[in-house]
């Protein structure tokens, strides 16, 4: 109990910022979000760090952890050897507010984009069944608590800012994966998914499953499922054939330009 | 003033939870301009935590459900204190709210038919809470955050602009309502990202900013839970209700110390898990208190039985409500019965098989076994109480949400009566919708009616001013206290001594202490600049937690009983005349001011639902139905 650690935080804003120094107390049982407060509450009142829940569910204290995209208040200080510096900096795709604050409004535009859950209309309130097997795959899809840490981890837009306009990046592939696997929903982001979403920059490499905290297997229950939909619609010949002689639709649910970023 | 942004909106939604989203999308279908304000980020509000369920008597798992049920559930786990309106139109409107959600793309976990499945919770005769594992406040924002982002799209194509009726002020704070004499004209506060000023200004302002869990030191509450509505209204002239009454719920996490006060959901009790003690007894067959004595089982093997027959037997008494339960720990702890680390035992190791325990309640299983090396399918939990939710709130009228300030409503835990003294399981996201909705639908009419008086009130520079110099005196004070060590005094002193239990001389010093502590509130300096500054944001919010913590002290001097959520040592027992009671407090400059108000009495067709012997437990006998009309 009471044993100081070693602290190196990224401090700055949108301009420039450097690692600064702490030392900090810890006790037993403390996850890095509890020596976060204390070093508020005694030495930098004014450090920014987001926090909400402080329990896993909220998704707000992402941050990069000796380099490792991870929430604070899940991240245990016993996982640690106590002589070790700890380096904490904000997540590296999105620009930095303050501190260890980043601006993650990137990801809130590409949500607005993608067509929402498209109910039959005639289905009235209440009158809705599905069976629990055919909901479990979206119930998956649907722990994300947006703690955006596959977005900050995934290499297509880690470092490639230029990217950004044509990738959702794997929290958005997947909610697209979420409603087309929804046993209610009527609409078809298959060829969205891959044109206007960037599916096709995906290669597989399971960044984001191995980052994420709520253990949700994107890449092999989302974005594989979906590359084989996308593969299915777009480049299968008979349904190549198909569209061509007017049998099934030729286009999915437009996504919604006006939500994009401007 | 150059430096305030005016952001023009026909209602400004304070709080983008649970009621604060339901309230927005009402009043954005209806065609409003609609601004929502939220603490944090959109889709983190504490409606997050929630974990067991939302409850509604859809009948889906028991054919018996229905509204009347529910709504004597309501009542009888608020000892009667509350408002019965807001009862009636909770257990009346809920279904239709849940399968609203699904139909905006909540997905529910199913019955064996494909309905929405619904579980068991303290209190509730029937399985009533739709559910998602025990994940559900997650679903619920979730699912209410893609239906703004929907409405969004439709004014995307149909506008060119998806934030034309609706936008989000992510990470913005509201310091002060803003009135053009008795009527509210907006809302100021500041942009965290920027740390610049704005007013949001509008006719109509909806609270729907939660609880004040920050107000105590183990809390189960997410750091927005400063009491930050409960403070704007009273700041702007309104009544709060009963704010004595705060819910320690009773199965927290009591290890590691960082963690205490973590939420251990109900479910696991709903789903078969048990309390014991440190001679493995399980014990809360001797806690059954006198007016639940015929809904509760009194031995184990009828308790064990209604899990899977509860039409012949009655119901395990882990499962009674909350108060109930927390103090029954509490006392454990207290005669020396307790867990090494001051809990007791919660066991589902033993009662269930592992699978279905991961399958039924995932968010416990990673909880316990990532922060505290406990595996619940091989091991019990340590578990006690901490401060859950505050029953009192706001003054609202039960139909439109709206309080004595004309334009300023208030929906969710921020307002006050529905769950009276003591709050079931589930019923608060069951409240969020309803009474979302309700505050969205009440800001319609009043809108329409002070249009057609014509003109809106507009803020006063000098209102202005005011609440920019107020905002800004921690940054440019120097040399102040630091809030973090004034906040952390005040949560001990409200845990210490205006806490579970509670008695005369303790709050007494509480109230001393808490004037002590406001002299230093109103000192203390952040150093730094306006931009994302947590120190500046605490030294806000700390008049906020300091106006609370005097109003729930205050409140809990005042009543000489125990009730629901309210226990007086010194006065054990439940009074009938206290009943008709309800406690209000408002400002009177800046000091709390407190009187007593009579309660309504219930609507008749609404006393006859119940038994004349059980309304005998809780009613004077004015109030009593003569003998012989009540219902067979």
């Amino acid at each position: 109990m009471g044993e100081k650690v070693t602290l190196k935080i990224w401090r700055g804003d949108a301009g420039q910022g450097e690692l600064t120094d702490y030392r900090v107390e810890v006790n037993e049982g403390e996850v890095i979000l509890d020596v976060l407060h204390r070093l508020q509450a005694t030495q930098a009142g004014d450090l920014a760090v987001r926090w909400n829940c402080k329990a896993g569910k909220c998704g707000s204290c992402s941050m990069e952890i000796n380099g490792r995209p991870r929430l604070a208040c899940m991240t245990r200080m016993s996982t640690f050897d106590p002589a070790e510096t700890i380096t904490l900096t904000p997540m590296r795709t999105f620009p930095v507010i303050r501190d260890l604050v980043t601006d993650v409004s990137f990801n809130y535009a590409k949500a607005r984009e993608i067509p929402s859950f498209t109910p039959d209309p005639s289905v009235k309130l209440g009158e809705f069944r599905m069976q629990q097997i055919d909901v479990n795959r979206s119930q998956e899809f649907r722990k994300c608590i947006e703690c955006f840490l596959c977005q900050d981890t995934c290499h297509v837009i880690r470092d490639h800012p230029e990217n950004e306009r044509a990738f959702a990046g794997p929290r958005f592939l997947m909610r697209i994966a979420e409603l087309e696997m929804h046993p209610a929903d009527t609409a078809d982001r298959r060829e969205i998914a891959q044109d206007d979403f960037g599916l096709g920059y995906c290669n597989i490499t399971k960044c984001c499953t191995e980052v994420c905290p709520e253990s949700i297997k994107i890449t092999d229950n989302a974005l594989i499922p979906m590359k084989e939909r996308v593969a299915g619609r777009k480049y299968d010949p008979l349904v190549w054939l198909g569209a061509k002689i007017g049998r099934r639709p030729r286009h999915d649910t437009p996504a919604v330009p006006g939500g994009k970023k401007s | 003033m150059t430096d305030i942004e005016r952001l023009p909106y026909d209602v400004v939604v304070i709080g983008a939870g649970g009621s604060g989203l339901r309230a927005a999308i009402e009043a954005r279908e209806a065609g409003l301009r609609t601004a929502v304000i939220s603490k944090s980020l959109f889709g983190k509000a504490h409606t997050v935590m929630a974990e067991g369920g939302c409850a509604a008597a859809m009948g889906n798992a028991n054919p018996h459900d229905n509204w009347q049920v529910h709504f004597r559930d309501t009542m009888r786990g608020g000892k009667f204190l509350n408002n019965w309106r807001m009862a009636e139109l909770h257990a009346k409107e809920a279904p239709d709210r849940v399968w609203e959600l699904e139909a905006w793309g909540a997905v529910f976990d199913r019955t064996p038919d494909g309905k929405i499945s619904q579980r068991n919770f303290g209190g509730h005769e029937y399985p009533r809470l739709a559910h998602v594992g025990d994940r559900t406040g997650l679903e619920m924002i979730r699912t209410l955050q893609q239906k703004v982002v929907a409405l969004q799209q439709e004014d995307a194509r149909q506008h060119g602009d998806p934030e034309a009726r609706i936008k989000v002020f992510a990470e913005t704070t509201v310091t002060r309502l803003v009135k053009d004499g008795e009527r509210i004209a907006g809302a100021f506060g500041y942009i965290r990202a920027s740390g610049r000023f704005a007013l949001f200004e509008a006719p109509t302002v909806i609270l729907a900013t939660g609880g004040i869990g920050k107000t105590f030191a183990v809390s189960s509450n997410s750091w927005e839970y400063t009491g930050d509505g409960h403070a704007l209204a009273l700041l702007a002239g309104a009544n709060l209700l009963n704010m004595e009454f705060v819910q320690f719920h009773p199965t927290h996490m009591v290890w590691p110390l960082s963690v205490r006060g973590l939420l251990v959901t109900e479910s696991v009790r709903g789903d078969g898990g048990v309390l014991r003690n440190s001679e493995g007894k399980r014990y809360m067959f001797g806690y059954v208190p006198d007016v639940f004595r015929a809904q509760y089982a009194e031995t184990e093997e009828e308790a064990d039985r209604w899990y899977t027959d509860p039409d012949h037997n009655r119901r395990p008494p882990e499962l009674l409500p909350r108060d109930e339960v927390a103090r029954s720990i509490n006392a454990e702890v207290k005669a020396g019965r307790g867990s090494p680390r001051g809990g007791v035992f919660l066991d589902i190791a033993s009662r269930r098989p592992a699978e279905e325990i991961l399958r039924r309640l995932p968010s416990m299983y990673h909880q316990f076994k990532e922060l505290a090396d406990v595996d619940i399918t091989k091991e019990p939990m340590e578990v006690g109480p901490a401060q859950h939710y505050v029953m009192g709130g706001v003054e609202v009228d039960p139909d439109s949400a709206a309080s004595s300030v004309p334009g300023l409503f208030a929906a969710g835990e921020v307002s006050g009566g529905m769950h009276g003294s003591n709050r079931l399981g589930g019923n608060s996201l069951s409240d969020l919708l309803v009474f979302g909705r309700r505050a969205g639908m009440g800001a319609v009419a009043y809108l329409d009616s002070l249009d057609e008086a014509g003109g809106r009130p507009a803020a006063t520079d000098a209102a202005l001013a005011a609440a920019q110099a107020e905002a800004i005196a921690p940054l440019e004070r120097a040399g102040g206290e630091n809030p973090y060590t004034v906040h952390s005094e005040v949560q001990q002193t409200m845990s210490d001594l205006v806490g579970i239990i509670r008695r005369e001389s303790e709050i007494k010093t509480a109230i001393a202490e808490l004037e002590k502590l406001r002299e230093r509130a109103v000192q203390v300096s952040a150093e730094g600049g306006a931009a994302y500054n947590p120190g500046w944001h605490l030294a806000l919010d700390l008049r906020n937690i300091m106006l609370i913590a005097d109003c729930v002290a205050q409140a809990a001097l005042e009543r000489q009983e125990s009730r629901g959520g309210h226990t007086r040592d010194d006065f054990p027992g439940m009074s009938p005349e206290w009943r008709k009671v309800n406690l209000i407090v408002a400002l009177d400059g800046d000091r709390v001011v407190l009187r007593r108000q009579p309660m309504k009495p219930m609507r008749g067709d609404l006393l006859a639902l119940f038994d004349r012997g059980e309304l005998a437990k809780y009613l004077t006998e004015e109030e009593l139905p003569p003998a012989g009309e009540e219902k067979s």
